[in-house]
């Protein structure tokens, strides 16, 4: 697997790893079969995303994505966090395998579950800010050797 | 910190393995001094000719076997193939059809097995248990009148199971049956016997046992017709076309001589040093061994650690130095876990977590005290920033 530099730098020195005990949102996201679990903690004050961290079960990209997408989404606004999409995550990385762009996916969708926490949380309905969005649906339960963790924003 | 050279410590042999320097020196006149096409009548091809003959007496040897039984080809791929292509090609001419082979199979052989099933050939895949074993009345069970192959394999190259290969043999002849197996992780590494243990084709790789890549060896039991795979010249009496790999041809030999020098005695130095690897891993809480303890090749260790995943764990065990591998989706290309962890019935979020250590009789007590240190490092690393050991440990303390 021929991993960027900036990946490998992620990876081995991932940035903003660990939980935030009384996190503002908690998003999880992906499936132990499909061998990656992300969850991302969110600290919300004043609409800024002042602290992140997230947990991380997965292959390398997985890891460093994480890492990757937490960097992107610190002392951003929630509406500047819900633009980064899985694009923005791989080019901040120099790229991915092809195999593991779904890696990025992940983590598009690890912070939007965490905003969407976020908004539960607040008694406000996510659905009229971001749309629809599912974020249990990574499923490798029928595969024909394609995991099907597309995005999942309808 | 640019490009310290680290010590590499390697620790995948059976992916593959250093050539001996050894082999190295016996096959380096055939490329610029005894370079003669094999074929050529003129002494500098007859040199070619009667050294290619003297490594099929060798192989021959070796595998208690005769010199017209051993065909070279160029690799562990492409004995598998033909073996089983042709044999099934020739056997469908009186109606045989069905083939049976197991669930854990190297690809070589199941993507074959695919390759003839769209040929309209029925493929049985035999179930293995828990330590990657076939069942033996279970395969008794399946054969019918309509088979014409079994293939199993001789030893597994993730878990290291070694099959009753004698009993699979006797079974088959006793039900008019070939049998073919791949014994490409085990040539070198174990005695084998073709004639002894009823084995009447059989696969096998010089890399895999300090030899050159792109050289293999087919034996084929005289009594069975086979055809040939690659058609054009005469070489390899006539069944397997293609200017010889004279130097290749050479390393194979030498390669099988020196490994199964003082067999017995290294490999009781390597299951000592296997043994107390495993056990210092399965030190480390929710490890699990996969494979047979005792049944397995000897430098063979295959191990999965609960709540992290393969791929970076291997990557970690890199920046240390350490080279491994793993059943683990992310290796594979694909994104399923090792055929043979889920066919030895572990789940997938378990086969994810799989590390195999392959030792060879050079690697030393202080590399694996070494690889153990930073397994563990690793291991905790990986599961501190884990959601799903998060999960696993919640399990426990309900």
């Amino acid at each position: 697997m021929n991993y960027s530099e900036k990946v490998m730098d992620h990876f081995v020195n991932p940035r903003n790893v660990g939980e935030i005990l009384d996190a503002d949102g908690i998003g999880e996201v992906g499936n132990p079969k499909c061998g990656d679990i992300m969850k991302i903690y969110l600290k919300i004050d004043k609409n800024i995303i002042t602290d992140v961290k997230f947990k991380t079960f997965g292959c390398g990209a997985a890891v460093a994505t994480s890492s990757m997408a937490t960097e992107l989404i610190k002392n951003k606004s929630i509406e500047e966090a819900l633009k980064i999409t899985n694009r923005a995550v791989l080019e901040a990385l120099d790229g991915l395998p092809p195999v593991k762009v779904h890696c990025s996916v992940l983590a598009e969708q690890a912070i939007k579950a965490a905003i969407w926490d976020y908004y539960t949380r607040k008694n406000i309905n996510p659905e009229i800010i971001m749309g629809k969005f599912d974020n249990t649906s990574c499923s490798c339960e029928d595969n024909n050797n394609s995991c099907s963790c597309e995005s999942n924003l309808i | 910190m640019e490009n310290i050279k680290k010590k590499l410590i390697y620790m995948d042999n059976a992916a593959t393995t250093a050539v001996d320097s050894r082999v190295l020196e016996a096959m380096l006149p055939f490329f610029t001094e005894n370079y003669g096409n094999a074929s050529s009548i003129y002494s500098l091809g007859r040199i070619s000719k009667k050294y290619i003959e003297e490594a099929r007496k060798i192989v021959a040897n070796k595998l208690n076997s005769l010199p017209e039984e051993i065909f070279f080809t160029s690799g562990g791929t492409e004995s598998d193939n033909w073996a089983i292509k042709s044999i099934a090609f020739d056997k469908l001419k009186s109606g045989k059809n069905h083939i049976i082979t197991s669930k854990i199979e190297h690809h070589a052989v199941l993507n074959t097995m695919k390759f003839l099933e769209k040929h309209g050939f029925k493929v049985t895949y035999l179930d293995v248990d828990e330590n990657g074993f076939i069942n033996l009345d279970n395969l008794h069970k399946k054969i019918t009148d309509k088979t014409a192959l079994v293939s199993i394999m001789y030893a597994n190259n993730e878990i290291g199971t070694i099959q009753d290969i004698p009993e699979i043999g006797k079974i088959c002849h006793e039900n008019n049956v070939i049998f073919h197996t791949d014994a490409v992780q085990a040539v070198g590494h174990i005695n084998i016997d073709v004639k002894k243990e009823n084995i009447d084709l059989l696969s096998l790789s010089a890399h895999k046992f300090n030899g050159p890549k792109g050289v293999g060896a087919l034996y084929v039991n005289k009594n069975l017709k086979i055809n040939s795979f690659l058609e054009g010249g005469s070489q390899e009496f006539n069944k397997r076309a293609g200017t010889e790999n004279t130097a290749g041809i050479v390393g194979l030999a030498k390669a099988l001589e020196l490994s199964l020098e003082n067999l017995g005695e290294n490999n009781q130095k390597l299951i000592s040093k296997q043994k107390y690897f495993i056990e210092n891993l399965l030190k480390i809480e929710r490890s699990r061994l996969n494979g047979d303890y005792e049944k397995r090749l000897p430098g063979n260790i295959n191990i999965c650690f609960e709540g992290i995943e393969g791929e970076s764990l291997l990557l970690l065990l890199d920046q240390a130095g350490i080279c491994a591998s793993s059943g683990s989706a992310c290796t594979s290309g694909s994104l399923d876990p090792s055929h043979v962890l889920l066919a030895i019935g572990l789940p997938h979020e378990i086969a994810h977590g799989s590390l195999r250590l392959t030792l060879s009789k050079f690697n030393t007590y202080e590399e694996i005290d070494y690889a153990l240190q930073e397994i563990n490092k690793a291991v905790t690393r990986l599961r501190n920033m884990s959601p799903l050991w998060e999960k696993i440990i919640k399990e426990e303390l309900k």
